[in-house]
């Protein structure tokens, strides 16, 4: 039997996000406090309420005891900077839901922001050294996430059958669910033509199978689920969590790469939380490519391995479908929050506040984060 | 081609990887394998995954493989190569070992003429008087 001793001990009472643009012109601090501040005010808490912060950045982002200092909060029991991918999208959140849950504190503030467009930029990172493991690829022109996940859904294509159409409905759908949320950076909606019109990037992919790099912050804040209960919002329970990888953990000596490290968190996150792939009303599920989406579908158990391209390309994944999925847009058009911004999509509709892309009497979902080799999954209920 | 018109990046051999490099220089390709149960442990390290053994050595790779995916890049970020768009980046799985793969460019077909499953054999390209790096054709 799997253990999950944190289960439903903490709770999400207060999301938060900046604007999201393609240029900010404000710092990265700046954007970080202002979703701080949302997401704790949207708790109908202060600063002073708060004891922990945990952050995940790629060196481009603002510490926890930096913004502490700059919110004023008073005194910091937890703290974690996390140096990473979007993985960590998924464990921020859980290791406030395990620093709450322990008593290392009571009020923790998870954020991510970062200056994504008009700074540090994912899809235009410099070599910085040619020695470790750089010295097998760099030399090859390959460097970037947009030809590593290309590279992975090729091999999906060439066993499955899986085609840039199946890929396109992902990408079209999403849009479509951008089209009702006000906040999303690409607001226009996109058709099929569009789609396979659209120029290449890293065949077999098109520019609008990856993800749009944005300037934003978004936070939520994760307290006990005793204090949750005097809060402003119905509770949203994090009901537990997986994250991992297996295998050989390199982007080239991977496995199988039809799979990803969903295989195993997947199967880890179900026999924790007792829970399958039927019991999500609503999945929010880590896009920064639309093959990486897919993909976890497939291993997280929506549809059977093989079967995505058939699975997303009938509708299944619309908002009035059987799953819906990435309800925001996705971080293939509300923008690329490094992925918290699923969190606080999926807190939304849990909460039923999520307007015109509201998934009607939504009550658990589904959140997951990173893709390939590396990544997490964390299951929110109300009850 | 000198180093200082050849503007891609350049590897910068270490203690783990100096024989792989000076390898391709005399147009051999050497990996690293347990001599204690054969296993080829790449990416190179001082530790077989498969039986944790230190004992380590050398083996002469016979460049047979096929490819394992690829892509056609189009988008260039990767300095020196902007005039080269498309090209190829493959995995090549070599023929000694299931999963024991290269990153590579195919060169020598044009990029829609690659397929997942293709056999391919090795081009050993002196970039500069230093450096052979390990391309790879479809193979004859």
């Amino acid at each position: 039997m799997s253990r999950n001793p944190i289960e439903d001990k903490t709770a999400v009472v207060g999301i938060g996000w900046t604007e999201i643009t393609r240029r900010s012109g404000v710092s990265v601090l700046s954007l970080a406090a202002e979703a701080c501040l949302a997401a704790i005010g949207d708790a109908g808490l202060t600063p002073k309420d708060v004891d922990g912060l945990v952050e995940y950045q790629a060196n481009d982002s603002v510490g926890a005891l930096e913004l502490a200092d700059v919110l004023g909060v008073p005194a910091v029991n937890w703290y974690t900077d996390i140096r990473g991918g979007g993985d960590h999208a998924v464990s921020s959140v859980a290791l406030a839901a395990m620093a709450v849950s322990s008593g290392a504190c009571d009020t923790c503030v998870v954020y991510r922001a970062l200056n994504g467009r008009s700074g540090h930029r994912f899809g235009a990172a410099k070599p910085s050294t040619m020695g470790g493991r750089d010295q097998w690829v760099l030399p090859y022109g390959y460097m970037v996430p947009p030809q590593w996940f290309a590279m992975w859904a090729r091999t999906h294509m060439a066993r499955y059958g899986t085609t840039h159409e199946q890929l396109g409905a992902i990408a079209v759908n999403q849009r479509r669910n951008a089209t009702m949320n006000p906040r999303a950076v690409f607001q226009k909606p996109i058709s099929m033509e569009d789609y396979l019109s659209s120029r290449w990037i890293n065949e077999p992919f098109h520019i609008y199978d990856c993800t749009v790099e944005v300037d934003a912050a978004c936070a939520v804040v994760v307290t006990s689920a005793e204090r949750a209960q005097a809060l402003r919002h119905k509770p949203v329970y994090i009901k537990g969590f997986a994250m991992g990888s297996f295998g050989r953990p390199s982007w080239e000596q991977w496995a199988d790469m039809t799979e990803m490290y969903s295989k195993h968190v997947g199967e880890m996150l179900w026999r924790r939380t007792g829970l399958t792939a039927k019991d999500i009303d609503v999945a929010e599920v880590y896009d920064c490519f639309t093959y990486s989406m897919m993909c976890q579908l497939e291993d997280y158990g929506f549809c059977a391995k093989g079967e995505g391209g058939p699975f997303v390309a009938s509708g299944a994944i619309a908002l009035e479908g059987e799953i819906p999925v990435n309800t925001h847009g996705g971080l293939l058009s509300e923008g690329y929050i490094h992925g918290l911004n699923h969190s606080c999509e999926a807190v939304s509709q849990l909460r039923g506040d999520a307007g015109q892309r509201q998934v009607r009497g939504a009550q658990t979902a589904l959140v997951t984060s990173g893709a390939g080799i590396l990544g997490g999954g964390i299951v929110y209920h109300t009850k | 081609m000198t180093a200082t018109t050849y503007r891609r990046p350049l590897p910068e051999p270490d203690v783990e990887t100096r024989d792989f490099w000076e390898g391709l220089r005399r147009g051999e390709i050497v990996l690293k394998r347990c001599n204690g149960c054969g296993y080829y442990i790449h990416y190179p390290a001082p530790v077989c995954r498969n039986c944790l053994s230190t004992d380590i050595g050398n083996a002469r790779m016979s460049g047979r493989g096929t490819v394992y995916s690829f892509i056609v890049t189009h988008h260039v970020v990767t300095p020196g190569f902007e005039d080269d768009a498309p090209y190829v980046v493959a995995l090549v799985e070599l023929e000694e070992q299931a999963g024991l793969r290269l990153v590579t460019n195919i060169v020598g077909c044009s990029p829609g003429d690659v397929r997942v499953g293709m056999p391919v054999e090795p081009v050993f390209d002196a970039v500069t008087p230093e450096v052979t790096l390990l391309k790879f054709r479809q193979a004859s």
